[in-house]
């Protein structure tokens, strides 16, 4: 292990916090613009150009605001809870290639924290250990709108996470690989070699599943909206109620990512074009994310529940098996 | 160097869980502790470079220590602090320590007699999972398929316990219906169904 390795390890991992943190901020500035624009208001405009420096004006005021602890809570888990959602948000970003590798005079770059190879597994294992926070918040709080959070937050997680893992299993068995790097190359050929086309079902499914691994809208019952408060954030405020914040829209930009990177064809052949085009797949998934937000109302837990067990499970575990019997048939006929 | 540090934080940050697990009386604490523990348990896979195991290490307990949450948030009031009913704790401290001492010897006992080594050492040219996969389905087939026959056992017989009255939904009830059903029912069972 060399001191260049080590070095160009602690620089990515600082730009990648950087980079992401600041579009974190910006997220919630994008989200509010779309929002308006879909509800046909405006939107933040008065602070900076086109309003864009609310976020600057948020970030303030989560930051000097009174770091308050209520009475009956469990001290150490309430304070511990924002830090374990924000963290494993990034920690996931470490096995995800952002950009193929580059040479910057004559030193290649790549653009990955680590190449374990098993890297998807990795990001999604991670991200789920992201949903202990708003458990361990709502759990802490002593109050009973948090409990029925951290109790709703539960389920979503123990259900949802068995489409994730099926609906990805199909494609992994036609790349037969675990690394995004590989399942990136996998799609090199272009528009028609992407895994949307061949495993239609499965992106469907991981899309699904990825609104409520993230807890966005149509999923959003961990922050319960409709109780007219915030969930498991209901006892927080300040810059630990920020952290939840930037936890989910780190985790909505990851996991944009990895979609991109799965089923749309990632970054390609690796040239700039290509490395482009992933950021625009990411871009668009992202806006995704915030238009069906705009467009859906929450549906209800018992719905959701029904959706995750008796549909999407089944149709799931049917796109395994059809997957399976196709490849040994091809492998077979090659023989 | 990285690994020695790596290798004794984790190691300290594990027992020290562990500890945490065993001797706090309060529910919420055992079982944050415990999952941390589980998942620090992960770096040591990672530092003997089984990727594989450590991520299914890590996405196992959540899942397996999330369910756990869920019972506490069931049974205790989570804030509180729990005091156990313990008759003799003579016997429980004899149980424990019988037990602990048992399993050291069990597992220092090969180290000891320099028994141990990799029977099926990881080969560079095949991949984490790869490797895997293929232990498991050449030479331990018969315990994993096994293993899956008792899981499926225990899914199936949990569909039949918790699967009596899935044909009705409380939410898509009227508040008559519901009425109706827990006055007829509560002779039978005492369990507080529909009580809201």
């Amino acid at each position: 292990m060399d001191v260049a390795f080590i070095i160009e390890t602690i620089v990515k991992i600082v730009v990648i916090l950087s980079v992401f943190s600041a579009l974190a901020g910006f997220g919630t500035y994008f989200e509010r613009k779309v929002l308006a624009f879909m509800q046909r208001r405006l939107g933040p405009t008065h602070v900076g150009p086109y309003g864009l420096l609310q976020v600057a004006a948020d970030g303030i005021k989560l930051i000097t605001k009174e770091d308050i602890i209520p009475q009956n809570v469990v001290k150490p888990i309430f304070k511990i809870a924002p830090v374990i959602t924000a963290s494993t948000a990034f920690m996931a970003a470490a096995a995800i290639p952002f950009w193929p590798e580059f040479t910057v005079f004559g030193y290649t770059v790549h653009p990955i924290v680590a190449d374990v190879n098993v890297g998807i597994l990795y990001v999604l294992a991670v991200m789920a250990i992201g949903l202990y926070g708003p458990l361990l918040g709502g759990m802490a709080s002593a109050n009973k709108w948090s409990l029925l959070s951290a109790a709703r937050g539960a389920a979503v997680f123990i259900s949802y996470e068995v489409i994730t893992g099926l609906s990805l299993l199909a494609p992994l068995m036609m790349v037969g690989s675990l690394s995004l790097i590989d399942i990136n190359n996998y799609q090199k050929g272009g528009f028609f070699d992407w895994l949307a086309w061949s495993q239609p079902v499965a992106f469907i499914l991981f899309w699904i599943a990825a609104f409520a691994e993230t807890g966005r809208t149509p999923f959003h019952l961990v922050a319960n909206d409709h109780e007219i408060v915030d969930g498991f954030g209901t006892e927080y405020s300040g810059m630990r109620w920020g952290l939840f914040f930037i936890g989910e829209y780190a985790n909505m930009f990851f996991i944009s990512f990895v979609m991109a990177i799965i089923f749309l064809g990632g970054y390609g052949d690796g040239s700039i074009a290509g490395a482009f085009q992933l950021l625009m797949k990411v871009a668009f998934f992202f806006f995704f994310f915030l238009w069906t937000r705009a467009a859906w109302p929450d549906v209800r837990p018992d719905q959701l529940m029904w959706l995750c067990w008796k549909v999407l499970m089944p149709i799931a575990i049917l796109n395994v098996i059809v997957t399976g019997v196709v490849i040994l048939i091809k492998t077979q006929g090659g023989m | 160097m990285f690994e020695a540090i790596a290798f004794y934080l984790f190691a300290a940050l594990t027992i020290g869980m562990f500890t945490i697990t065993v001797m706090t009386s309060q529910a919420l604490y055992a079982l944050t502790a415990m999952a941390s523990g589980m998942i620090f348990i992960s770096a040591f896979f990672f530092m003997l470079g089984a990727d594989f195991l450590g991520v299914v290490q890590i996405i196992v307990y959540t899942g397996a220590v999330m369910a756990l949450y869920a019972f506490g948030m069931m049974f205790f009031d989570t804030t509180r602090t729990l005091v156990e009913k313990q008759n003799n704790p003579r016997i429980i401290f004899v149980l424990g320590v019988m037990a602990a001492t048992l399993i050291v010897f069990i597992l220092v006992s090969p180290i000891i007699s320099t028994n141990l080594e990799a029977r099926y050492p990881i080969e560079a040219a095949v991949g984490n999972s790869q490797a895997i996969g293929l232990v498991l389905f050449t030479k331990f087939l018969v315990p994993f398929e096994l293993a899956a026959v008792m899981l499926l056992v225990a899914m199936i017989a949990g569909i039949v316990l918790a699967g009596k009255k899935m044909d009705k939904s409380l939410t898509l009830m009227a508040e008559e219906e519901i009425a109706l059903m827990s006055a007829t029912q509560a002779p039978k069972d005492t369990e507080e169904e529909g009580a809201h």
